[in-house]
């Protein structure tokens, strides 16, 4: 493991791409710590974001996994150009015709997914906990280390997404294409959800509720719910346009992290398939 | 004698086109070999199937006589398949040092392999700004890199200018002077006849003959003569036994022989009959001669 890890780094680090969309990516998250000293105006309020009580332990974890969960498409694409570039720099061959069996070329590409998943999850994990310290009205070390289950169900997203995106690219061999199935996929899982939504509103029924837990994208963004009905300004506003309690359950639950879990290891599993069956 | 690689009727279909029918052949330790073939009769998908990048259809084949697993042989093996193909942003170094991490061994040899194929001074430099004939050198450093039991060449010299050609092919042969066994897959004939003593020839999928390059045709190849008096030597040929056919020619006569024969009995022959002789050699059938000669029996 520790060899293939290391083969597969040693392809991260010399590749430009992945040097350029890291870093991006890093700048981005730190720019990220700093909307806390944007002043709002809200419903009356007045002040900077972090006075809005965002920025406090617990809520601060729900939060910040929740937006930096859109930045996963930047270490997306390094994933799928670094494995589409080794079909049209042909050094997949080379790889194999050097000795690397085909389950050895897969697992190689499954670790680096699992290295980054683990360690976009170590930045949002310190980035939070900084923001966190420096904001939060709480500081108690009980409070602190609380609801901290949006972490792993962050590295588990995060992990479907790069197995999503390694199948895109053994599938399709170039990283614009695999990209661009990605996309239409993604615009697929919003078809379905059109029509089931008008069957449900026709038969009333309810299909979605059961087919957003098996796509994958969409059971994915299930891991982490939006945070923003929880800070009590915005939930009071909900309130009394509604004139009811507003009750949601922000948990991350335990069908979500199976079906991501059985979807990462499907793509695993049919891109070990795709490359053991094809000629190269 | 060692037994590197067998092929046991080996078969691969594309779409119902035969690439590669029921090819058989051995490798043993210490020869080097030709695959020869026109282009398009199954030269690279059979070393393809062996080097595990195409799925054979059927048949099989076993390296080291089956004491390892397939990709554990190809970490013992060197090959480079049609182009040379390394990671674009990578140096030769860097991408040497990938294919050491690949093989797991030892990045000691690098510096040295990279000297033997002349590109010591350009080691610093990404992949990507090489010309051909350096990238197709890295290919060989690579290659080399394990110290390989056999060295799989597959149409090494393509698309280089002469003195690329040149230099591969002197790398070549001073691999095959140091005992490496080696397989080198050309439809240039002159490139495997300096270099091979073995030859597998293929046409259309098929093996039309494998086995020492000398044995390819049974045939002890042409004697030229001439003498000052033409009439009388024409004579004197015709009554011999080795003679399959004597052919007169500008420069004299060309005899093609149906056995070995001793070129001083020839001139003694010749003297006693008052024919003295001002040209006598033996010449072998070029590769090229005997290729063409299969490839149309068969």
């Amino acid at each position: 493991m520790k060899r293939l890890l290391d083969i597969e780094f040693h392809k991260f680090k010399y590749s430009k791409s992945s040097k350029v969309l890291t870093i991006i990516y890093l700048v981005i998250v730190i720019l990220l710590m700093f909307t806390g000293l944007i002043q709002v105006n809200i419903n009356g309020f007045k002040g900077s974001l972090s006075d809005l009580g965002i920025f406090n332990f617990p809520y601060i974890w729900h939060l910040s996994t929740y937006m930096v969960s859109f930045l996963k498409i930047f270490i997306a694409i390094v994933i799928v150009s670094l494995t589409a570039n080794e079909y049209s720099n042909r050094t997949l061959k080379q790889n194999l015709i050097d000795g690397l069996s085909k389950k050895e070329l897969i697992l190689s590409k499954l670790y680096l997914a699992i290295t980054l998943a683990l360690l976009t999850t170590m930045i949002v994990f310190i980035a939070s906990l900084i923001l966190g310290l420096f904001h939060s009205d709480y500081l108690e070390i009980g409070i602190i280390f609380s609801k901290m289950e949006y972490l792993p169900a962050f590295f588990i997203s995060h992990l479907m997404f790069f197995c999503f995106c390694l199948f895109a690219g053994v599938l399709v061999k170039r990283s614009a294409f695999a990209l661009g199935l990605i996309g239409v996929w993604w615009i697929f899982e919003l078809v379905i959800r059109g029509i089931s939504s008008f069957i449900d509103f026709k038969y009333e029924v309810d299909t979605w509720n059961v087919i957003q837990h098996i796509l994958p994208l969409e059971s994915a963004s299930l891991l982490i719910k939006e945070p923003f009905t929880k800070i009590s300004i915005v939930q009071g506003g909900i309130e009394q346009i509604t004139q009811g309690e507003y009750i949601k359950d922000y948990g991350v639950s335990f069908i979500n992290v199976a079906v991501s879990m059985v979807w990462s290891f499907l793509f695993i599993f049919w891109s070990y398939k795709i490359l053991k069956r094809r000629d190269l | 004698m060692k037994t590197i690689l067998e092929i046991k009727n080996l078969s691969k279909n594309y779409s119902g086109l035969k690439a590669v029918d029921n090819v058989s052949f051995k490798i043993e330790k210490g020869h080097v070999y030709g695959i020869l073939g026109p282009n398009g009769s199954g030269k690279s998908t059979t070393l393809g199937m062996v080097l595990n990048v195409v799925n054979p259809t059927s048949g099989s084949y076993e390296w080291f006589e089956g004491t390892t697993t397939n990709h554990d042989a190809l970490k013992r093996i060197g090959a480079i398949i049609e182009r040379p193909n390394f990671y674009p942003s990578m140096t030769a170094v860097q991408n040497l040092e990938l294919v050491c991490k690949i093989k797991n061994i030892p990045k000691d040899k690098i510096e040295e392999k990279l000297n033997v194929v002349d590109l010591l001074s350009r080691q610093h430099s990404p992949f990507s700004t090489y010309s051909l004939g350096m990238k197709q050198r890295l290919a060989i450093a690579s290659a080399l890199l394990n110290d390989p039991e056999i060295l799989i060449l597959d149409e090494p010299t393509n698309g280089l200018d002469p003195q690329g050609i040149r230099k591969i092919r002197d790398i070549i042969q001073e691999i095959a002077k140091s005992g490496t066994t080696i397989l080198l897959a050309s439809h240039l004939l002159d490139e495997v006849e300096k270099v091979c003593t073995h030859v597998i020839v293929l046409r259309q999928g098929k093996t039309l003959y494998c086995g020492a390059v000398d044995e390819m045709n049974h045939n002890h190849g042409v004697v030229h003569l001439d003498a000052a008096n033409r009439d009388g030597l024409f004579d004197f040929l015709k009554g011999q036994p080795y003679a399959v056919s004597v052919k007169e020619e500008v420069e004299g006569f060309k005899v093609v022989l149906n056995q070995p024969v001793d070129l001083g009995k020839i001139n003694a022959a010749a003297f006693a009959k008052n024919i003295s002789l001002n040209k006598l050699f033996l010449k072998k059938q070029s590769l090229e001669d005997q290729f063409i000669q299969l490839t149309n029996h068969n």
